[in-house]
């Protein structure tokens, strides 16, 4: 099931060895004719109580390896599998096209909008090629751009977040990521579109929140969002940053800590594993969350859709008075 | 006049052949003023005697270095004397999320800084003209915006709107959004910039003054969004901190990178003010905008 979709991370390893073994052995009953079917059937059974005992129970710093799997699929394959007709735009008009932020419309269950995301690579090239899906401003002010064409033409906008952080790098400052941020985050309350936000992997501090003002907002069940990545985090308070899996804990970034403290709507589940062990579930589970909240949202018109944003982001925040 | 005639020293201009530009690889510990006499310059090796630096607005006589400043120095160097009217005084910090040390870092912020929390807000006249200030104390966990920053940052926004008053905020937020509130700390970006459209919709004039250190998710959020964006000479400013960078990049940073000179010249400030000008450049620019400014104004 698992051993044959990318590099195994090392808590899965136990699962992988056993079913490593189980190939193993039926090719061995196959060669020498001999009936292993019991013994098979025994180990298989111990794989999946393994499976689900390690899958059911994954520590926030697990999941984080899993959102970061070289195999886990990045925003242009979620496009593919979830809209129809889609027709990327690119530019910010300003500067030049950013590849680690793609964007354009499509159709969603028959709905035009516009969607728009980070788009990590697939392979060290395309890597490289989209800087890691880091964006640089003119990422941000690409996205800002098509977001204000959608609410011209009144077409609701989804955002598919998964980045990990700003992108610490000379030109990005030259050109004012800093202003870039805050202006699309300015500017996306102003939406008065439905606006929803889907955290599909890494939700890393200003440059997920960049586009990730939502009316909704869900996230995968093993995707994160945080203020600052746990190797920063642990960097800063502990000096040292192999300490991450203590900090991911500390900052409690997990989807279930996430929907607990109201900062996300909605839990999508994920496959056993992961989302990269079964794409097209995972984008199904996506599609159908995206439907059930755009049909709840168009309900509202657009200055309650404003005020409703408004009203969730002014809540944030806890303090004695 | 004629006693012009017997200075004995003429002024000269001064040109620089190189730009001279701080260090910053140590924003955090380099220009705090300890406890003493005197005290060395952050940039130049003049000495100064404490009580000349403050008698200077703690700008080195010697090369104009501005020193960082509290919050209550800041505000009553901007302000008219005792006109200063605190709102929201009595917000005050809840651990969130049981971040270890939270409560013993507040305890200690609020004991150098005599603050309940990182930000001052309220209304004071500036030459006569009632404004709304808030300003952010970088003794205070590194100047960053947790919830009650957020907060008081929103209300003074609010209340602006209420009051039809400009806006003048003053950063010196080099942590960024607080570590310490996680996510939390995030959202206070969206909630302060979200509120900011407001008082746009309501016509308010906001200005935006940056001083050393502005950087992460305060310069990421509402910092830079003002109608005029100001900042102190040598400030850093940026989103990235310049050693993130570096051990990202493994380049030299060039020289000047993300000083407030660096942020005028790529086009992110209008204006670099001296801390001695600062009242004057703000209370003129608020006087363009009075009534609603330009033809309202007259």
């Amino acid at each position: 099931m698992a051993s044959n979709i990318g590099p195994v991370l090392e808590f899965e390893k136990p699962v992988v060895d056993l079913e490593r073994q189980i190939e193993e052995l039926k090719e061995f009953s196959k060669q020498k004719g001999i009936d292993m079917a019991e013994q098979i059937a025994a180990l298989e059974s111990k794989a999946e109580s393994l499976r689900l005992e390690i899958y059911k129970n994954l520590t926030t710093w697990q999941r984080i390896q899993i959102v970061r799997h070289p195999k886990r699929p990045t925003c242009l394959d979620y496009i593919a599998m979830i809209f129809d007709n889609f027709i990327e735009l690119h530019g910010d008009r300003c500067y030049r096209d950013d590849p680690a932020m793609v964007g354009g419309i499509a159709y969603l269950d028959k709905i035009p909008v516009t969607v728009i995301g980070q788009q990590k690579g697939r392979d060290t090239k395309e890597n490289i090629y989209r800087n890691f899906g880091l964006p640089h401003p003119e990422g941000y002010r690409k996205a800002l751009r098509l977001m204000k064409q959608a609410n011209k033409f009144n077409r609701p906008v989804i955002c598919i977040v998964d980045v990990v952080g700003a992108y610490p790098g000379i030109e990005a400052e030259e050109r004012g990521q800093g202003e870039a941020i805050a202006r699309n985050i300015m500017e996306m309350a102003n939406l008065t579109v439905p606006v929803l936000v889907v955290i599909t992997g890494e939700g890393g501090s200003g440059g997920a929140l960049a586009v990730g003002v939502g009316n909704k907002i869900m996230i995968l069940e093993n995707a994160y969002y945080s203020v600052i990545s746990p190797e920063g985090c642990a960097s800063i308070l502990w000096k040292d940053a192999t300490k991450a899996p203590e900090a991911a804990e500390t900052l409690k970034i997990s989807s279930s800590h996430l929907l607990s403290m109201g900062i996300v709507d909605e839990i999508i589940p994920e496959p056993l594993g992961g989302a990269h062990k079964n794409p097209s579930e995972t984008a199904n589970n996506i599609k159908n969350a995206l439907i059930n909240n755009l049909n709840s949202l168009l309900e509202y018109s657009p200055s309650e859709l404003l005020e409703m944003r408004y009203k969730r982001f002014r809540d944030y925040g806890k303090f004695i008075e | 006049m004629l006693k012009d005639l017997f200075k004995t020293k003429p002024k000269y201009i001064t040109v620089k052949t190189e730009r001279e530009v701080v260090n910053r690889d140590e924003p955090v510990e380099k220009k705090e003023i300890p406890d003493g006499l005197w005290i060395k310059c952050g940039r130049c090796p003049q000495i100064t005697y404490i009580k000349d630096l403050e008698k200077n607005l703690k700008v080195c006589p010697k090369c104009g270095f501005h020193f960082r400043i509290s919050a209550k120095e800041r505000l009553k160097l901007l302000i008219d004397k005792d006109s200063f009217k605190e709102i929201n005084a009595n917000l005050k910090t809840v651990n969130i999320l049981n971040f270890p040390d939270y409560e013993s870092k507040i305890k200690k912020s609020q004991k150098a800084t005599e603050l309940t929390e990182g930000i001052i807000t309220g209304e004071a006249t500036i030459d006569g003209i009632p404004v709304v200030l808030a300003i952010i104390d970088f003794a205070f966990i590194g100047g960053s915006m947790g919830s009650v920053v957020g907060e008081k940052l929103t209300r003074a926004i609010e209340y602006s709107i209420e009051k039809k008053l400009a806006f003048v905020s003053v950063s010196a937020g080099g942590g960024g959004a607080r570590m310490h509130e996680g996510i939390f700390s995030l959202m206070q970006m969206a909630k302060t910039s979200q509120a900011l459209n407001r008082l746009a919709e309501a016509g308010c004039l906001y200005i935006s003054v940056l001083t050393d250190p502005t950087m992460g998710g305060v310069f990421a959020s509402f910092a830079s969004l003002g109608d005029i964006m100001i900042a102190e000479p040598d400030a850093l400013i940026g989103f990235a901190g310049p050693r993130v960078i570096q051990q990202t990049i493994k380049q030299t940073l060039p020289e000047g990178f993300q000083t407030s000179q660096f942020l005028l010249e790529h086009g992110f400030l209008d204006l670099i003010v001296n801390r001695k000008d600062l009242k004057q450049t703000i209370s003129q620019l608020v006087k363009f905008h009075l009534n609603g400014g330009g033809m309202n104004g007259q």
